[in-house]
């Protein structure tokens, strides 16, 4: 693994991509702070991994299913009743004004 | 110079399961929204999926359809990209260990049979639903976006083609085939208007033998026909841009149907990135050969190989198309008419002819047996009604007055070929036109058409054409 | 008095000295005098604790306890979903939601007839090492207010370690469980990943976290495990295997066990006074009849940023679902996109935006390769690591927490130094091992120093029993001055 230093952090993207709406001297500072932390988290990148598949799960069992029965679902209005709007039965949100 | 096309098409399908793909709520369209959601399909904190055995074995039956090798270990990724009608802002789906990959279906197009490659078929969840509210409901000009999330985590199979298909007339027969090949796995309804299958396609133009050109992507086609139209538009606006000089921008574009044109999205420019990784609440899923063989074994006959034994049994092929197509009752009736002892040939030709129009006219016909259909065809064959008669005892036979000979007998349709009884009126046809027998020895050879057809008036209809073009021959000869 | 332990509890109900009922009042009564300076809990729900105490003294009147937790008071920290009382994460974005649903942990608690005291406080999405990213304020440590209790189950160590709870669940991603409750003096245990179902527990990384308990001894700590553990077919990640016996071997004692101290973890970066009490410790084991061996863990100091890369990319992942649309905060704008920026950039506290941030980076096309995967291969590594030092020891010790409790405020500025705090605690979670902290004496300025003991995979009934021995010789008996009444 080649010792890559991330230098430049396109922030503004990387905030756009975690659609989080921040001030420009906000995302100025979490660059820096970022910067200073992947330098540290780089030393993963120097450590010689060769031959090494990587894991994800520490108990590695396979297959966990469940059979296809159907099981209650919530009563509407619970599920409703904790929404920021709703109306009809429906969520209601903002008009969609893009498509990604 | 030509611009050569290149076509690959997604598409997506919903399974029919019982339950949704990670959690119990039920698969049921039509319901009132957000009645069948629970925390996992509405991503409430805290909640976790997992999946749906049925699902995972459905899409193995696809694969196999489609001729794919299974994995024997694959994984789900999440996908993640925010979007209001997807609840957890990712979705589970798969990304470079997929169950099916690197299979083919054979088609038989409009031009000729071909073979379209398959790159992968793998498990997903769907969305939920979108209304955007607003003039014209249009999303650009939408003023609010209602959200219902009955959809959200149906088992969705998404099947990638390899672009390989060279015309729009040969994307639909693909897409038409595959459309057959799941409604006889029985593991989806396949409804095209109801989006329970839904077709994207990635269009392309190249030199014959350069390389592949930027690639747009159309989506919302949602009949096979606007498939076709909407590819036919977009190469031709390709080829335009090309031959002016200009470049084709990568992008998604929407099919309008009523303009008949494909649409930019007017989107700001951000390029995807769905920064897919491991789904860590969800373990691989493991298919050993003893599962896949136990799948492999539940397959149904396929439709390519439906249509060869259509073949062999001696339908002629635009009928062993259409009966392959037609639904599974349909196909059933065939099925047992022909194990009943009709010919298959004359039974393909009635149920994909005058059976599926009257089934088309009228939903709430009863079907007959297999049975009483080759009862029906033995009919004909021996003379018993003629073959206009036949329709009309069809027809009573569908509307349950029972089986044939007895709708034939009790509407009188049972054909004269008795030929004493036919000699008598013949004679009487042949005493009230002198003159016409005249022209007929003058050599006036078509009056012959003329006196049988008296004949059949006479008796209603039910006289045996060919007795009766024999009776005159004698008499006139 | 004083709040008892569980097993106390249960002896004093079966004596017919206490009731349920009682012991709730005393536990409420603790809280009434310590909340104000401690801030523990987020939410008391004092109707339905009362409730169920009053159902729990009627079992106990008719003879029919359904077992050790019938009628204990327990706290629960506040990312576990609780059907009926809010849940916030300490975020502003979870502002008054109530679940619809109970945590399979917490189900399992009221099946066994326990007493939900309420919901303790965290830090935010339990990101932190200090309960000092609560947006709802910080938790004080009880052996003395100016300095942190640790975190990020801060409220569920404090609350236990001053009698404000019998016992607490927390949740451990990267020792969340365990550093608190060395801060605190109390035992904390973080089971096998899988042990515990994760289904209701709002998810910070979904590979690492697992929920344990927060008590005051070895046994309580047993007896809550043994009712959240076990298999639930609504985790797909829980193991559907036997839970082990954690009492089995319990009066064992450590005669011919293999004792690993960690040689990485005992040295440089390790405040000298706490890897003193750690060693002396071991020679009390050894007089015991272990055998003290040192082991290496080479990547430990990897292990650290293989975590800060995989637990952000989970958490990027996992925290993405609040958006405004279907529940809690919603900050408008005139889009549904603008609508989920604002109310996320709103919703959301800098350690949590900062987390969210970095995964997103380390996740993103061009970087995946070198971050996230890589450090799924140093995770590899560590469990590589591990197996060889269960060679030679049968469990491994170390320092909980580098340090003793920080001055309220000393990292909050410096995330890297925060982020140390969690060196030692760290190696379980990316293997997915059992370890526990318990208290084993207190520094020269009386705050106490936690021992941590490490098992290999489902090595629970082991763990117990050296910790019941540690717990035995370290005997370790003092109580911070919030336990004992107001001064
Ligand atoms: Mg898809
Ligand atoms: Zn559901």
């Amino acid at each position: 693994m080649s010792a890559f230093m991330p230098i430049d952090i396109d922030i503004v993207h990387v905030a756009r991509l975690a659609r989080i709406d921040l001030h420009p001297d906000e995302l100025e500072s979490y660059r820096a702070q970022l910067g200073v932390i992947l330098e540290h988290a780089a030393k993963v990148q120097a450590y010689d991994t060769s031959g090494v598949e990587p894991i994800s799960h520490p108990l590695g069992f396979t297959n966990a299913f469940r059979e296809d029965e159907p099981a209650p679902s919530l009563p509407r209005d619970e599920v409703l009743s904790a929404a920021p709007e709703a109306r009809d039965g429906y969520f209601v949100a903002p008009p969609t004004m893009e498509t990604e | 110079m030509t611009w050569e096309p290149v076509i690959g098409i997604e598409v997506h399908v919903e399974l029919l399961t019982s339950s949704k793909m990670f959690c119990g709520c039920r698969v049921s369209f039509g319901d009132p929204p957000n009645t069948n959601v629970c925390p996992t399909c509405l991503g409430l904190p805290g909640s976790l999926p997992v999946p749906n055995r049925r699902a995972i074995e459905w899409l193995v039956k696809i694969g196999l359809a489609l001729n794919c090798r299974i994995n024997e270990w694959s994984v789900f990724h999440r996908k993640n990209y925010f979007y209001a009608d997807l609840p957890k802002n990712y979705q589970i789906s798969q990304y470079d260990h997929p169950v099916c990959v690197d299979g083919w279906l054979d088609v038989s197009g409009p031009d000729g049979a071909f073979r379209v490659g398959i790159e992968r078929a793998h498990m997903e969840e769907d969305t939920g639903k979108s209304i955007h509210l607003g003039e014209g409901g249009r999303i650009h000009s939408a003023t609010q976006t209602l959200l219902d999330f009955n959809r959200a985590g149906v088992p969705l199979v998404e099947i990638v083609s390899k672009p390989d298909i060279g015309t729009p007339p040969r994307a639909r027969a693909f897409a038409q085939e595959l459309r057959e090949v799941i409604l006889t796995l029985g593991v989806s309804d396949a409804r095209l208007e109801e989006g329970s299958m839904r077709f994207d396609a990635n269009v392309s133009l190249r030199r014959p033998g350069g390389p592949l050109g930027t690639k747009v992507e159309v989506k919302n086609m949602n009949s096979f026909r606007s498939l076709e139209r909407a590819l036919g538009y977009e190469i031709d606006r390709q080829r335009k841009l090309l031959e002016a000089g200009r470049e084709v921008v990568q992008e998604t574009r929407h099919w309008d149907e009523e303009a008949g044109v494909t649409q930019g999205m007017r989107t700001k420019e951000v390029s995807s990135d769905y920064r897919y990784f491991p789904d860590p609440d969800l373990v691989p899923i493991v298919v050993d050969t003893a599962w896949r063989e136990r799948i492999a074994a539940e397959l149904p006959e396929l439709p390519a190989q439906r249509r060869a034994r259509y073949l062999d049994q001696g339908v002629d092929p635009q009928t062993a198309s259409v009966l392959s197509a037609s639904e599974p009752d349909l196909r059933n009736l065939y099925d047992q008419a022909v194990e009943a002892g009709a010919d298959p040939r004359t039974t393909a030709l009635w149920v994909t002819g005058e059976i599926t129009a009257a089934l088309r006219r009228d939903e709430q016909l009863r079907l007959p047996a297999g049975g009483e259909l080759a009862e029906l065809l033995t009919l004909i064959e021996q003379g018993t009604v003629s073959a206009s008669a036949a329709k009309e005892v069809l027809a009573g036979m569908l509307a349950g007055e029972g089986g044939a000979r007895e709708v034939a007998e009790r509407r009188n349709l049972i054909q004269i070929s008795d030929s004493d009884a036919l000699s008598e009126v013949v004679d009487t046809v042949l005493a009230e036109n002198p003159d016409a027998v005249e022209r007929y020895r003058a050599g006036e050879g078509k009056v012959l058409g003329f006196l049988v057809g008296q004949v059949m008036r006479a008796t209603g209809g039910r006289a045996d054409p060919r007795l009766v073009n024999r009776l005159l021959a004698e008499r006139l000869g | 008095m004083s709040t008892p332990t569980i097993a106390e509890a249960n002896r004093l109900f079966e004596e017919g000295l206490l009731d349920p009922v009682e012991l709730l009042s005393e536990v409420l009564h603790r809280a009434s005098l310590t909340e104000a300076e401690l801030h523990a809990y987020l939410t008391i729900d004092h109707e339905g604790a009362r409730r169920r105490a009053e159902a729990a003294a009627e079992r106990l009147a008719r003879g029919e306890r359904r077992g050790p937790l019938d009628g204990i008071p327990i706290a629960l920290k506040d990312n576990l979903c609780t059907k009926g009382v809010e849940t916030t994460c300490a975020s502003q974005i979870l502002a008054g939601w109530v679940p619809p649903y109970d945590a399979t942990a917490v189900a399992r608690l009221q099946e066994a007839g326990a007493v939900l005291v309420g919901k303790t406080n965290l830090d935010e999405f339990a990101m932190g090492s200090s309960t000092e990213n609560s947006a709802y304020g910080p938790t004080r440590n009880p052996w003395d207010t100016e300095r942190v209790p640790g975190g990020s189950s801060g409220g569920s160590a404090a609350a236990v370690a001053v009698g404000s709870a019998v016992a607490a669940l927390g949740s451990d991603t990267g020792g969340s469980i365990r550093q608190p409750a060395a801060l605190c003096g109390v035992v904390g245990f973080k089971p096998t990943y899988g042990l515990v179902s994760r289904y209701g527990l709002v998810a910070f990384a979904s590979s690492l976290d697992q929920i344990g308990p927060i008590t005051r001894t070895v046994a309580d700590a047993g007896m809550l495990f043994e009712v959240i553990a076990g298999h639930d077919p609504l985790d797909a990640t829980s193991y559907p295997g036997q839970v082990p016996r954690w009492d089995a071997e319990l009066d064992a004692g450590v005669g011919g066990v293999r004792i690993g101290l960690v040689r990485e973890l005992s040295g440089d970066g390790i405040d000298p006074e706490v890897a003193e009490v750690c060693r002396r410790v071991l020679d009390l084991l050894s007089d015991q009849g272990a055998q003290v061996v040192e082991v290496s863990l080479p990547t430990v100091e990897v292990a650290l940023s293989a975590y800060y890369l995989v637990a952000p990319a989970e958490c990027s992942a996992n925290l993405a679902r609040f958006d405004g649309i279907r529940y809690g905060l919603r900050v408008p704008g005139d889009t549904v996109s603008e609508t989920m920026g604002r109310t996320r950039a709103e919703g959301f506290g800098p350690e949590v935006t900062r987390r969210i941030l970095l995964g997103t980076y380390a996740l993103s096309a061009g970087y995946y390769d070198a971050f996230y995967l890589q450090a799924q291969r140093v995770r590899a590594l560590v469990v590589q690591d591990f197996a060889e030092a269960y060679q030679k020891a049968d469990v491994l010790v170390s320092p909980t927490s580098p340090t003793t409790a920080f001055p309220l405020g000393a990292k909050v500025a410096d995330p890297l130094a925060m982020y140390m705090s969690d060196v030692c605690t760290i190696p379980s979670n990316l293997a997915g091992h059992p370890a526990i902290s318990l208290p084993v004496g207190l520094d020269s300025a009386g705050l106490p120093i936690g021992l941590q003991i490490m098992a290999p995979a489902l090595g629970e009934t082991l763990l117990f029993r050296v910790a019941a021995e540690v717990e035995r010789v370290a005997g370790f008996d003092a109580r911070p001055r919030l336990a004992e009444g107001m001064p």
